[in-house]
């Protein structure tokens, strides 16, 4: 075979080997149109039609006698004889493929015949199952090369690959967003971004939730409470861990900012929603670890761990 | 019977502000609720959400949750930040001009109602 580039190359090798691998039973066409013998030229020519078909085949209670093509139509009506019944038009000489026969069987057969259509049968019961045409083949292998082509791009991104061809004694993957404090406009923004990368990183919807939610609730306690700050997420293989770093004005009491219903919030900010004193404890039933220091005039540092 | 949020938008005579080609969405419950961090907690993933709060929070709240859709009550005007960020995160909103009480009273008459889930 000739080629023009090594990517030609590769693409053609991939569909080779493809139409190995593949069986009959994945490319053919299950819902199998039919008609019986004593179908009249005339039905078949509707029924093809109807179906927008090229070929049938025919069956005579439950076993399959024969093929009939648009070729035996057209011979058919030029001979003028629309209810002459499908059996005396079928080709009972049929070829038939198995469900289980790699597809490269089936393109041999198209070769060697010339069909348009090949019945398919399954080898124990030699029940019809369906039928297989070269445009079930072609819309198979795209199909299927379209799915390799995305396995590749999640393999490029999935990060225990990643860490498992980086050599350190620990990998880490680190992602850092400063947060405006007091801009209500811009909050959100941290959490959102970093959802969207974790799911890039293909790291399980369930933990990214989680992650989500809690990265969000302490987003916002640094745009309302703070001047403003930093989320930092690291991403390592079986957790993710969040700080979360503000510079004031610090939490008094850490054990009464964890209650659930606890909030300093002012009355504009409960207006917006915000102030239900809920968002520390919301953190804490979110991740497997959670640590929180302050000191007043000095700032907050919250760090928590969910289990990827 | 399953709802979507088209069936719910048109019983309910909302006006769809945002997110008309995601009604197909099934909505699989609800959550009523004007704190932010309460819908974050309590709300189950792919439940509507009734709320009077119009600002850009709410689409955040609702893509976090991952819920179907925002249903804003007593005819409140969503702000044009707020709609803005909902088509970017795919989160349809609809307004209904009545109250949160009764919007969650036809939702229950049509069979709305919290499964299994998270
Ligand atoms: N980074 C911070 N700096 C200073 N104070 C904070 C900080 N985070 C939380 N707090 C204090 O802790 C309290 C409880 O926080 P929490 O997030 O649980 O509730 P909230 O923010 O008041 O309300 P909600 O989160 O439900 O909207 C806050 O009201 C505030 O006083
Ligand atoms: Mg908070």
């Amino acid at each position: 075979m000739k080629s023009n580039g090594v990517n030609r190359t590769l693409q053609a090798a991939r569909t080779q080997e493809l139409i190995y691998e593949l069986k009959v039973q994945q490319a053919m066409t299950t819902k199998v149109i039919t008609v019986e013998p004593e179908n009249t030229m005339e039905d078949l020519r509707q029924i093809l039609k109807l179906h927008q078909l090229s070929g049938t085949p025919v069956m005579n209670e439950g076993d399959l006698v024969g093929i009939v093509s648009v070729e035996d139509l057209i011979r058919s009506l030029l001979e003028g004889n629309g209810s002459e019944p499908v059996k005396q038009r079928m080709s009972a000489n049929f070829v038939t493929l198995y469900a289980d026969e790699p597809l490269v069987h089936a393109v041999q057969k198209f070769e060697r015949h010339g069909f348009g259509r090949f019945p398919v049968i399954d080898r124990k019961t030699k029940e019809l199952v369906g039928i297989l045409t070269k445009g079930d083949i072609i819309r198979c292998m795209l199909q299927r090369l379209e799915i390799d082509f995305h396995e590749q791009e999640i393999r490029r991104y999935k990060p225990s690959d990643w860490f498992a061809e980086l050599e350190s004694d620990r990998t880490t993957l680190g992602l850092r967003y400063l947060i405006q404090g007091r801009n209500f406009q811009r909050a959100g923004e941290a959490s959102s971004k970093l959802k969207q990368n974790l799911r890039t990183l293909g790291i399980a919807p369930e933990a990214v939730r989680r992650i989500t939610i809690a990265s969000y609730e302490a987003e916002m306690n640094l745009v309302i409470f703070t001047g403003g700050g930093e989320l930092s997420a690291f991403v390592e293989p079986g957790k993710v861990t969040i700080t979360v770093v503000d510079h004031g004005p610090g939490i008094p009491d850490i054990e009464r900012a964890m209650q659930p219903g606890y909030s300093t919030a002012p009355d504009w900010v409960r207006e917006l929603g915000f102030g239900a004193g809920m968002g520390l404890p919301n953190i804490k039933n979110c991740s497997n670890e959670l640590k929180l220091d302050s000191k007043v005039g000095e700032g907050t540092n919250l760090q928590f761990t969910v289990f990827t | 019977m399953t709802k979507t949020l088209k069936d719910i938008a048109a019983a309910l005579h909302l006006d769809v502000r945002t997110g008309e080609h995601l009604l197909a969405r099934t909505v699989t419950g609800g959550y009523a609720g004007d704190l932010l961090s309460d819908v974050l907690a309590h709300a189950r993933k792919g439940s509507v959400w009734i709320t009077l709060q119009t600002h850009t929070n709410i689409v955040a709240v609702a893509s976090a949750k991952e819920l179907c859709g925002i249903i804003v009550v007593n005819g409140r005007t969503p702000e044009e930040a707020t709609l803005r960020k909902a088509g970017e995160e795919d989160i349809p909103i609809m307004v209904s001009t009545l109250s949160t009480y009764d919007v969650v009273c036809q939702l229950c008459e049509m069979g709305v109602k919290n499964g299994e889930g998270v």
